[in-house]
Formats: C-alpha cells, structure tokens, sequence
C-alpha cells in the first residue's frame, strides 16, 4: 500500500497511458483507459506488492486477463518502480519488454501472461488455490472485459471458482459497453451480467468503474463476505478520459498521434484545476 | 500393472517427496485411475468437472504460483480442445504445466474416431520448445515422471492408459529427449514411439531376422527434441529406416526423422508406418492395427520393400 492521493495518481496514469500510445502511433486506448481507476485502487492502495521483489511470497497477486490493456498497467508498474519508466516508451518496439498484450517472462510485475481472451479467470483461479494449499491468506484480484465475458472458459472457470469457494479471488467485468465490432449489446449481450454471475454462485456487485471510493468500499465488502469468489462489475466508459476516444466505435485499437495525445492531456489537466 | 496405475503410484510416491505437486483431473479421475491420489492428498487433488480447457488454465496458475501440475485427459481433449489453453496459458507463459494425453491413437478402442488421436504429438510439435513424451513400458514410464516433474518447462505426455508392460530391466536409466537402442543390428532401422508400437517393433524385428534382416531397433521415448545423434547414427550405420508409430504420418515421428535425415544429408531411404491420414474408428485393438497399418506384419513389410529396392539399386 502507498501512501498517495488516488486522483492524482489515476489522473497521472491516464496521462501517461494517453502519451505512450500517442508515441507511438497506434494502440489499445479503449480498454486501457477505462481500467485506469481500478489499477489505480488495486496497486496504490489496495495490494501487498513489493516492487523490488514482485515474486514476494504471500503477496497479493492481479491477473490482467484483458491483457490487451497491459500499457496502463505497464504505466503503473513503471511508477511504482518494478522496471525503469524509460521502458515505457519501448512499448511494442521489437525486442521490448512491454509487448501489447501481457507477458509475465518479459515483465516484472506482471503475474500471468494474458490476451488471448477468456484465459486469464482460470489462471486466477489456479493460483488462488495454490495459495490456498500453501496457507497464505492473500488475495487474487483478477479483471476481465465485457466482450471477453462471451468466452465461454470465463463460465468454465466460474464454475470451478465457486465449486471450490475461491473467496479469497476477487475479479473485476470492465464493462465498458464496447467490443471491436460494436457496442456488447449489439454485437452479443451480456446483461443482465450481474444475474448470470450471481447464478454462477459467485457474490457479485456493481459499481461505477470511475468512482474510486466505490471500488475501494466494493473490495472491502467483497473481503468480508467468505464462502465464495467475488465479482465487481465496473460500469465503465471506453476511452474514458480521452474526447477523441469516448464513444469512439474504433476506440478498441486506435491509431492516433502524440499531437492528439497531448491535447486530451491537455484538457485532463485543465479538468484538473477546474476541480481544484 | 496398468500404465494408468504406475502414473498415480509414481506421482503418489512424487507428492510425499515434493510438496508442490497436484493433481488435475476433468471428471476423468476414474479411467486415469487417480482416485488413489486423491485419497492420499485430497488438498492436492483438483477435478474441474468437465472443463479442460479451465484445467488447463488452473493448471497454470498453480504453476505460477510455484506448485507442479499434472493435468490429464483423453488425448483429443488434452491437445484439441486445450490447444490454445497450454499454448500460452502454459508454454508461452513459459509455466511448468504437465498435460497428460491418454490412450493414444489406437488405444481409443471403442470411443472411436472421436476419441482417437492421431493428431495430437503433430499439434503439439509446433509448440516451441515444448517437451513431448510417450514412454513405452512401465520401467521408462516410472523412471521418467519425476523428471517430467522437475523440468521447468511445460511437458506433453502420452500415456498408454490400460495394460502394462515391463520390457526394460528395473537398473535402466532415462533421459529426456534421449532414446534407447534396444537391438541391436545392421541392415536396416526400425523406430519405434510408444508401447504399442514397441511391441510391433520388436516383433517385426523377430520376422525380419528370421529372413536373415537384422534391424536396428530405436525406442525414441521423446519425440521433441528428437534423438537426432541416436537416430542420425543409426540411419548413417544401416542406410534405410522405418518409422512406426500410433499417430498420424503428419507431423509425428516419420516426419521428425524425415526432417533430421535431410537437415544432415544422411542417404537413408524412409517409410513411415502410421496412421496414413485417415481418422479414427471403432474397433477391438486387433482390427484397429490392422485397419491402420500398425501391426509387424506391416512393419516387417515396409522394411523388405526397403531393402528390395537396396538390393536392386
């Protein structure tokens, strides 16, 4: 846990996420900007993690299943000193060790390698009953997408996670309303998504994504609630934080330019001191 | 002792030494025959139910979190359905996740050609670095899980399921990604992959020196990474090899010796015995090598026709 103002930090990454896509050119700015809150709770306040030893054991562990959104995580982990920030602007270029979609050899920090969809829930599954069998009452958090809920191994691992009482396993829907091809509920609706969790004996809560006291309270009441894993469902905006992404049909892999990134960083800091 | 029942004693055995060890079954746990593993560490012990491709997944995360999973199924389910699942879930995320593929090819019997892999090592085979196996008797198979175990990488293991066989003697030692000479002769190579196929093997090798061909018998235990020296020496010495193995032709052993004996230029002539490109069917074992090619007849054949032709060139 570290000792920062959340606002500031949520708005720092969002920031920073907009300037490493801008340089170069093209990326996953959708999805990576509407996680920006919840890795924001999770790593600055929430999760026992040491930066200089992030294979610590009896740590808190976060599987980023829509590893697509790994440059927002990789700028939070770059803060809070797992690599060198200068590896931030590597991101994609060949032989980085921030490649799009996340991957645990290459990045420290990183706990599983995700991106193709629907994996990652069982990977959290798994490790949270290693932690069970070695005693260690830490906690997984995993994050899943809304479109990536349509992969039915998330329904395997479900029935696995609550078969077993995985309740030391928190994971996260972005529910950002969007997938490549359209909005979820055009394309294939999820809803009522809290209903199928539920029914998949999983306790389940949903939330306003953005709202960072309302994920912090939600983790708080998903701790004290033992006997099965706990989903949050984070009503969420793709591209939040970015005009030019918000409700952008073609905000899930964007090509845009650091002009463009500096402007919508702009306006985040004139937002900023508006609220100050 | 049922192939099935050495993997579980082994592992057993394997647990009580190494904490890390768990089990993963998807509600096969009783054709694989680990009921006993479960009854003796029912904390290690994880049945997913019918989902392997979230067994493979959880399988991961174990081995992420430091613990050495066995996970296993019928060998379609544990390639093709997981294919995606333990490519990068498991290999690519470089974890130590050990999938075992039962009753190979033939072995299928009366589950048919929906459950009849011949396909499996081929799938498996382009996944890099990934350390397939087939041991062919008891002795090999119980001498090589621990160190299937301890190898840090992912591994995928074919496992003849019912039935036994003790053909190497209990002092013998393994290797992975070594072979094993196991007759020794000079007209021509026979290898051979797994234990049905072994016991073919040997038995063709009896006819072919009953016409005065002494074979080279090859068991290659691993087929990725191939014993290229074992298997390039062997080709240099006799100039002409067959292939015999439960899977199909494509992307299994004739096509990994294929590869190695052009890669060197070694002048050996190759037939491949195998599946040829067909899918499974239902059948007692006796119809099934023999609808398929299998049996040392056809192995004995495909080593004369060799030999014919060196005699005429």
């Amino acid at each position: 846990m570290f000792d920062t103002d959340l606002n500031d930090k949520a708005l720092e990454i969002r920031k920073k996420t907009l300037e490493i896509i801008g340089k170069l050119g093209v990326g996953h700015i959708g999805g990576s900007l509407s996680v920006v809150e919840l890795l924001t709770v999770l790593y600055y306040k929430r999760m026992k993690i040491d930066p200089l030893n992030p294979g610590m054991e009896g740590r808190d562990w976060f599987v980023l299943s829509k590893g697509h959104a790994g440059p927002a995580l990789y700028c939070v982990l770059a803060d809070l000193g797992f690599f060198p920030k200068e590896w931030l602007l590597t991101l994609n270029a060949g032989g980085t060790n921030l490649p799009s979609h996340c991957d645990r050899v290459r990045t420290p920090g990183i706990d599983m390698s995700t991106g193709s969809l629907g994996q990652g829930l069982s990977a959290a599954v798994g490790i949270t009953l290693a932690q069970r069998i070695d005693g260690h009452d830490n906690w997984v958090y995993a994050c899943i997408g809304d479109g990536e809920s349509q992969e039915g191994q998330n329904w395997e691992a479900a029935m696995t996670a609550a078969h077993y009482k995985t309740d030391r396993l928190i994971a996260f829907t972005d529910f950002n309303k969007m997938q490549i091809d359209g909005l979820t509920e055009d394309v294939m609706g999820i809803e009522k998504i809290e209903d199928k969790w539920a029914s998949f004996n999983w306790h389940v809560q949903r939330i306003d994504g953005h709202n960072m006291d309302a994920i912090d309270d939600a983790i708080e009441i998903a701790q004290g609630v033992s006997g099965s894993p706990h989903m949050i469902i984070l009503d969420t905006i793709k591209g939040k934080g970015a005009a030019f992404a918000e409700g952008n049909p073609g905000n899930h892999n964007m090509v845009f330019d650091i002009e463009k990134a500096r402007e919508a960083i702009n306006a985040l800091d004139a937002k900023a001191r508006e609220a100050i | 002792m049922d192939m099935r029942d050495v993997y579980t004693e082994t592992l057993i055995e394997l647990a009580g030494k190494d904490e890390r060890i768990v089990l993963l079954e998807a509600d096969l746990m009783n054709a694989t025959g680990t009921r006993p593993f479960k009854v003796a560490y029912p904390d290690r012990f994880i049945n997913v139910g019918v989902s392997e491709a979230d067994m493979v997944g959880v399988a991961a995360g174990l081995s992420a979190a430091g613990k050495i999973p066995f996970a296993a199924s019928f060998g379609c389910f544990a390639s093709r359905r997981v294919y995606d699942q333990f490519f990068l879930s498991a290999n690519y995320a470089q974890l130590n996740v050990n999938l075992v593929g039962t009753d190979p090819g033939v072995t299928a019997l009366f589950n048919g050609g929906t459950h009849m892999t011949f396909e499996d090592a081929g799938i498996m085979r382009n996944i890099p670095q990934l350390r397939i196996l087939e041991p062919s008797d008891e002795v090999s198979l119980r001498k090589l899980l621990p160190q299937i175990a301890n190898w840090p990488r992912s591994v995928y293991l074919r496992l003849h399921r019912k039935g036994g066989w003790s053909f190497y003697g209990e002092d013998e030692t393994f290797e992975i990604g070594k072979g094993k000479l196991v007759r020794e002769g000079s007209d021509i190579t026979l290898a051979s992959f797994g234990m049905v196929m072994l016991q073919e093997t040997l038995k063709a090798a009896d006819l072919l020196e009953k016409k005065g061909i002494h074979a080279d018998v090859i068991d290659v235990l691993t087929l990725k990474p191939l014993d290229r020296e074992l298997v390039l020496a062997s080709a240099r010495k006799t100039g002409q090899i067959v292939t015999c193995e439960n899977h199909n032709i494509y992307n299994g052993l004739g096509s990994a010796v294929a590869e190695v004996l052009a890669e060197d230029g070694v002048p050996a002539r190759l037939r491949r015995i195998g599946c040829q490109d067909k899918f499974g069917e239902v059948g007692k074992i006796d119809y099934l090598m023999e609808a398929f090619g299998l049996t040392a007849a056809h192995i004995a054949g495909a080593a004369e026709a060799l030999i014919g032709m060196k005699k005429t060139a």
